[in-house]
């Protein structure tokens, strides 16, 4: 029995071979053409635009409105952090001696990531239960505080570096590299993790997830586990804004609680909102150019943030559906497949 | 026991500060369903209206109870213009629009006044002017209430004695808890509901502005960016206490004020910034619409 993904790599082997040259071409060209700063912009951009889809999974397609997003992917920065620091230094050296380098980090760095997203997603399960009890601003306040407690907790573990941030350096393996900053390696994470969440909430069980944010009670009446998919949502949430946050770390090789804290919640927030509730194109959008605004308006100097904040503002009130509204890139068409209906306009 | 109730005092005193800040919150949200994210920053414009007065005024080298009022009074005029002004631009123009266009323009406008604050006044910490010579006021055995307390806690309660006339006793206040109580039906009964939404943000600014001024008296350190931790507070407090009620926002914030106090002074103040979010989840999970919100029935 051949694997369910089978079919689709059998059809679209052209396209993954050559998304796979392009990656690797991202990693080993990029670095010759573009300086370090647009580098690190490109890089912060993947990790925005994977914290805003993960994201819009909860607040746009669930309808529960979290706004204590960056406490996950502190969990996932820190946990794969430490990961790093304590254990996989070692065994990335032990790897280095098998394998040539680049193929030996290559297997390394997915560790930590996935790690880094499982640990956040037990914290999504223990802070989703209790929580998704509540509604509406209820729910927003307490996701907020549950993310405020998760920065100050881990700023008062000393393991990893307390108010003095954590850098990813093992003082058992000094010669280990364990930042990881290849462009190519980052969004092909971002790209797969877009991937999959796209698949899920268009997907026929992901109509659930849609119910639940149309209509509580009517999603109920129908058979649908109202509880349930809440939680399953704010778990896989949790999972990638944790891989967000273990690429942020890596990419970084440097953490600290301050990048945490509600202010980058809210950005988040911002992010999905801006782009369309209920819009993966939107919040990709949105993320990739809140993220850059602040770079391409550094000319302007201490000017900057304010006319920024002004953007936001008339942007918000000129489109207060957000820019994509509903709608999607229709992304199906272009590639050649048949078009994803979109769900009912609304 | 005598640092107990010293403990208490302060906590009482800071909490009183909380709650003026979180009756803004609460009156804001009771009309518009809104979470006015940018109200801390107005507290802070408050403080600063106050520094750049009592400097202009001359009242920062010669502390007295006329300056003090003075100060507060322009102030809170300031800030009540700053709410209405906040009202009109950002937050009418999406009236309709479902709750959470307002909320980003809330972060919006809260961005705003941090970066322009920092562009106008300077990163940079200022020290507000004493307005008041501190000195010990009662002392009961070992539990001492300095005046600058005194001043606070006089302040805050005659504030809060001054809104509850408000929204209880006139036909502005009539007209606010219409709106609360259902918008369009009072809009059916003609309560001019978009004038009284201006008249919640002027009196909510106005109340952040005193609690900016009472800050500044007995913490004297102000800057650009010292409205954000409050007004998370504040907001919490308003929660505590079931967003949209008036009385709840008080007990709210004196909650806080006093749980805050006692665990930096008894436990650790580095958990000081976290244990506001602990009593509120803990609150939350057990009385899910706050200490006095009342629970809602769905209709289907």
């Amino acid at each position: 029995m051949a694997p369910a993904w089978a079919p689709l790599v059998r059809r679209h082997w052209i396209a993954l071979a050559m998304a796979a040259t392009l990656l690797v071409g991202l990693d080993t060209g990029l670095p010759h053409v573009l300086n370090p700063y647009y580098l690190t912009i490109l890089t912060r951009i993947g990790v925005a635009v994977l914290a805003a889809v993960s994201l819009q999974l909860v607040n746009g397609f669930t309808g529960q409105f979290s706004i204590g997003h960056a406490g996950f992917m502190a969990v996932g920065a820190y946990v794969s952090a430490a990961l790093s620091v304590y254990l996989g230094a070692g065994w990335l050296v032990a790897l280095a001696t098998l394998l040539p380098a680049p193929l030996a980090r290559a297997c390394y760095f997915p560790i930590p990531l996935v790690a880094g997203g499982l640990a956040a997603a037990l914290a999504g399960l223990a802070v989703g239960i209790p929580a998704l009890r509540l509604r509406g601003d209820y729910l927003a306040i307490a996701t907020l505080g549950f993310g405020e407690i998760i920065r100050i907790a881990i700023l008062n573990v000393d393991a990893v570096g307390g108010a003095r941030g954590f850098s990813l350096t093992s003082a058992a393996q000094p010669g280990a590299d364990l930042r990881y900053d290849g462009l190519g390696a980052i969004y092909a994470v971002v790209a797969l993790s877009v991937l999959v969440i796209a698949r899920l909430v268009y997907s026929a069980g992901g109509l659930a997830f849609r119910a639940v944010r149309e209509d509580e009670t009517a999603a109920e009446s129908v058979g649908v586990a109202t509880t349930r998919v809440k939680v399953e949502a704010f778990v896989v949430s949790s999972f990638f804004a944790g891989v967000a946050g273990a690429l942020f770390a890596h990419s970084e090789g440097y953490v600290h609680t301050n990048s945490f804290a509600f202010l980058r919640s809210f950005e988040i927030v911002v992010f999905v909102v801006l782009g369309g509730l209920g819009s993966i194109s939107g919040a990709i959008l949105a993320a990739t150019v809140l993220t850059a605004a602040p770079e391409v308006l550094r000319g302007l100097g201490e000017w900057r943030m304010i006319l920024y904040s002004l953007l936001l503002i008339v942007t918000m009130i000129l489109r207060p559906q957000g820019l994509m509204g509903q709608r999607e890139f229709p992304v199906g068409r272009w590639l050649g497949t048949r078009p994803r209906q979109p769900h009912a306009a609304a | 026991m005598e640092n107990f109730l010293q403990q208490l005092l302060n906590g009482i005193t800071w909490g009183g500060i909380y709650a003026l800040i979180a009756l803004g919150y609460t009156m804001v949200y009771g009309v518009l369903k809104l979470i006015n994210f940018a109200h801390g920053d107005v507290y802070m414009i408050g403080a600063m209206t106050g520094f750049y007065v009592a400097h202009a005024l001359g009242f920062a080298g010669h502390p007295s109870m006329v300056g003090l009022l003075v100060t507060l009074v322009c102030s809170m005029a300031v800030c009540a213009l700053l709410g209405a002004l906040i009202e009109r631009v950002a937050y009418r123009p999406l009236r309709g629009a479902g709750r959470l266009a307002p909320l980003i323009t809330a972060i919006g406008v809260s961005l705003f006044l941090e970066n322009a604050g920092q562009v106008l006044f300077g990163a940079d910490p200022k020290f507000f002017p004493p307005l008041l010579e501190s000195r010990e006021l009662v002392r009961v055995g070992a539990l001492a209430i300095s005046n600058i307390q005194g001043v606070v806690l006089a302040t805050t309660l005659v504030l809060m004695a001054g809104l509850e006339f408000v929204v209880m006793r006139t036909r502005f206040g009539r007209a606010m808890r219409a709106v609360s109580f259902d918008a369009p039906a009072a809009a059916l009964m003609g309560v001019p509901v978009d004038r009284v939404i201006l008249g919640t943000f002027v009196l909510g600014s106005a109340l952040a502005a005193a609690a900016g001024i009472l800050v500044g008296l007995s913490n004297p350190k102000i800057d650009p960016l010292m409205g954000i931790m409050p007004g998370i507070k504040a907001f919490v407090a308003a929660v505590l206490g079931g967003i949209g009620h008036v009385p709840g926002a008080m007990v709210g914030g004196l909650v806080l004020g006093i749980v805050e106090t006692l665990v930096s002074g008894y436990l650790s103040s580095t958990y000081r910034d976290a244990i506001a979010f602990v009593v509120l989840i803990a609150i939350l999970l057990y009385r899910p619409t706050g200490l006095f919100g009342s629970a809602q029935t769905e209709k289907v």
